[in-house]
């Protein structure tokens, strides 16, 4: 399998029109194979998203991306299972299943799990490449042993393996607002304000050191991740899959140093150096070292 | 109208009796390894004692489970293979999971073993439950803490199989099973070594008359004079939100609170719940026997339709606050 590069949905509040441009410059620029699109986090968001659906998947696809949609992460109440029952059986393209209740609903053709779904070891990817899984993006908070396990595993049955390589991690979801919490606001009348916050709203202790990111019903790492400098084992153990998450900066940029990184011409660590600079977090991958996730090892 | 099965945490032997005394129908229970959501030091029960507590509950008409809900580890599934045949051959009642793969091995291995799907799992919707039930055939599903009671009823109108949901103790605001908070901070995390916000990451430090508590180097809490200190859970913290907005610390994601459903048992019962569940492997004994026996005497006034009597459990709750969570729309 030929290592590419994956683009994550976009997990922010934005504009739609910013969310529609920035699509366009991903299909006119960014050397990303995939690309995955759908509002994964609040169902109260889609509709922003929806008038503008149609034209980004045309753009993409016509720029020659391979596009996938995102169901949702929290699935519980009536709407959001109707959004993932519409999201499935619109056969609109392969699905990225983020909750099992997705998983359910895809069973029998070819799908991809999404990093939400807790892919920890081989009898479980098993299981799901029987059900018609053809590519997993494994959670961002397992180690580099495991994600050589399942890598060599994925191998064997055919189905790719992904690794998110940059971006804030997704650390938890919850049915509870924190960005309307944070407004003195509850999550029916949350007035929006997550869109305030293209790149998630700062959280930090009470001794003012950054901690986390809230992102509406999603918390997130502060730091971004970045495995730039681990790329190169990551392709030895077998991973094919390379995922970039959106944050508010320039994404083509970003992807034109993975690439380069992916192709050889880049050194990974020098990308790192480059790149840590042009986001205010500092860069992370102790989940990958089996350590805090909020650390760096070098 | 049969009456809610009441499911109680042990983590210990003498919890176990306290629990089964006081008027469980249901214990549940972990081996002592990271096979289980509760992995804390002197916690939790090896094979031997398993099996007297099987002896000592089945004496006395109450189930046993074993909870076996982290995710086994890639390249190391032993553990936890061994840790269901385990319990198949102990005969307990019931194994809880929540991984696709070891609920697999188990509906393979031991067919008439039965299966429930763990609150780990965070099965939040009738097409995932109905996924772990045709896959797996598992019986019983533990209700994820993010459903309202509209939510729980709509679900089991369509599915037929039991739910399970918690009642009391602590209280994830995060989806269970989907939280990697503990991780990022420490390195440990629920869904891998089955342990959340872990002591040996914890540490105090007196600040003049203030003392603050961090994990893993991220202060989660400081308290002033005067102010009752608790334990950092990581999401039960006091953070700053948003750069420079002005806003003092708050608790961003959850108060220290604990749930108490008590006086939601009506509305739970109209919605088709099958069994109710206590939250607290870690807790001792003795408040183990006061939070069964008042759940007990809650539920046998239910049942003889007399009203749900307001027993006091202030003393038993973190923080000193009780909240319905999830189960209400408000919390959100």
């Amino acid at each position: 399998m030929t290592a590419s590069l994956t683009l994550g949905p976009v997990l922010f509040n934005w504009p739609v029109d910013r969310w529609r441009d920035f699509y366009a410059r991903i299909a006119d620029e960014a050397p990303v194979d995939t690309v995955i699109v759908g509002e994964v986090v609040c169902f109260k968001r889609a509709p922003f998203f929806a008038e503008a659906m149609g034209e980004v998947i045309e753009r993409l696809s016509a720029a020659g991306k391979t596009v996938w949609l995102a169901s949702p992460i929290l699935v519980g109440s009536e709407r959001e299972r109707s959004a993932m029952r519409d999201l499935v059986n619109a056969d609109a393209g392969l699905v990225e299943a983020n909750d099992m209740g997705a998983l359910a609903l895809l069973a029998g053709r070819p799908h991809a799990v999404g990093p939400t779904i807790n892919v920890y070891n081989e009898a479980t990817l098993g299981w799901m490449a029987e059900r018609g899984a053809v590519a997993v993006s494994l959670p961002a908070e397992l180690p580099a042993a495991t994600v050589g396990v399942l890598a060599r595993a994925g191998r064997e049955l055919g189905v790719e393996t992904e690794v998110q390589v940059w971006g804030r991690a997704p650390l938890a979801i919850s049915a509870r607002c924190y960005h309307a919490r944070a407004h003195g606001l509850h999550k029916d009348g949350c007035q929006f304000v997550c869109g305030n916050d293209p790149d998630g709203m700062p959280v930090t202790t009470m001794d003012g050191q950054p901690f986390l990111t809230v992102n509406g019903t999603q918390t997130m790492s502060h730091g971004c991740l970045c495995l730039a400098a681990e790329m190169p084992e990551l392709v030895a153990m077998g991973v094919s899959r390379f995922r970039l998450s959106p944050q508010a900066m320039d994404m083509v940029r970003v992807a034109e140093a993975f690439r380069a990184v992916l192709d050889g011409r880049r050194d990974g660590a020098e990308v790192a150096a480059e790149l840590g600079g042009s986001i205010a977090a500092p860069l992370v991958n102790g989940f990958y070292h089996d350590t805090a996730g909020a650390l760096r090892v070098a | 109208m049969d009456n809610f099965e009441l499911i109680c945490p042990a983590g210990t032997p003498a919890a176990l009796r306290a629990a089964v005394d006081a008027g469980a129908d249901a214990v549940y229970l972990g081996f002592r390894d990271e096979t289980n959501a509760r992995n804390f030091p002197g916690l939790n029960f090896t094979r031997q004692d398993v099996a007297d507590a099987v002896d000592y509950a089945h004496a006395r008409r109450v189930e046993v489970y074993v909870a076996i809900n982290t995710y086994p580890q890639a390249g190391n599934l032993g553990p936890w293979q061994k840790a269901v045949d385990d319990a198949a051959r102990l005969k307990v009642d019931a194994v809880i999971m929540a991984d696709p793969g070891l609920l697999a091995y188990a509906a393979k291995r031991h067919p008439d073993l039965r299966l429930h799907l763990s609150v780990q799992a965070s099965a939040a919707n009738v097409e995932a439950i109905r996924l772990y039930r045709d896959a797996f055939g598992v019986r019983r599903v533990v209700l994820p803490r993010v459903l309202t009671v509209p939510d729980i009823a709509r679900l089991n109108a369509e599915i037929d199989i039991e739910t399970e949901v918690f009642v009391f103790g602590g209280l994830c605001p995060m989806a269970e099973g989907r939280c990697s908070l503990s991780s990022y901070a420490t390195g440990l995390s629920p869904n891998k070594q089955g342990v959340c916000s872990p002591a040996n990451h914890v540490r105090y430090e007196q600040r003049g008359g203030a003392l603050a508590s961090t994990l893993g180097g991220f202060t989660i809490n400081v308290f002033g004079e005067g102010e009752q200190a608790g334990y950092p859970t990581l999401c039960k913290g006091r953070f700053v939100a948003g750069a420079g907005s002005g806003e003092g610390p708050a608790y961003l994601f959850e108060e220290p609170t604990s749930l108490n459903a008590m006086d939601l048992l009506p509305e739970l019962k109209a919605a088709g719940v099958r069994a109710l569940k206590i939250e607290g492997r870690q807790r001792g004994k003795a408040y183990i026997a006061a939070v069964v026996r008042a759940y007990r005497e809650a539920l046998e006034s239910f049942a003889a339709g007399r009203p749900v009597p307001h027993i006091d459990l202030q003393a038993m709750v973190e923080g000193g606050t009780q909240t319905t969570g999830a189960y209400t729309r408000a919390w959100r």
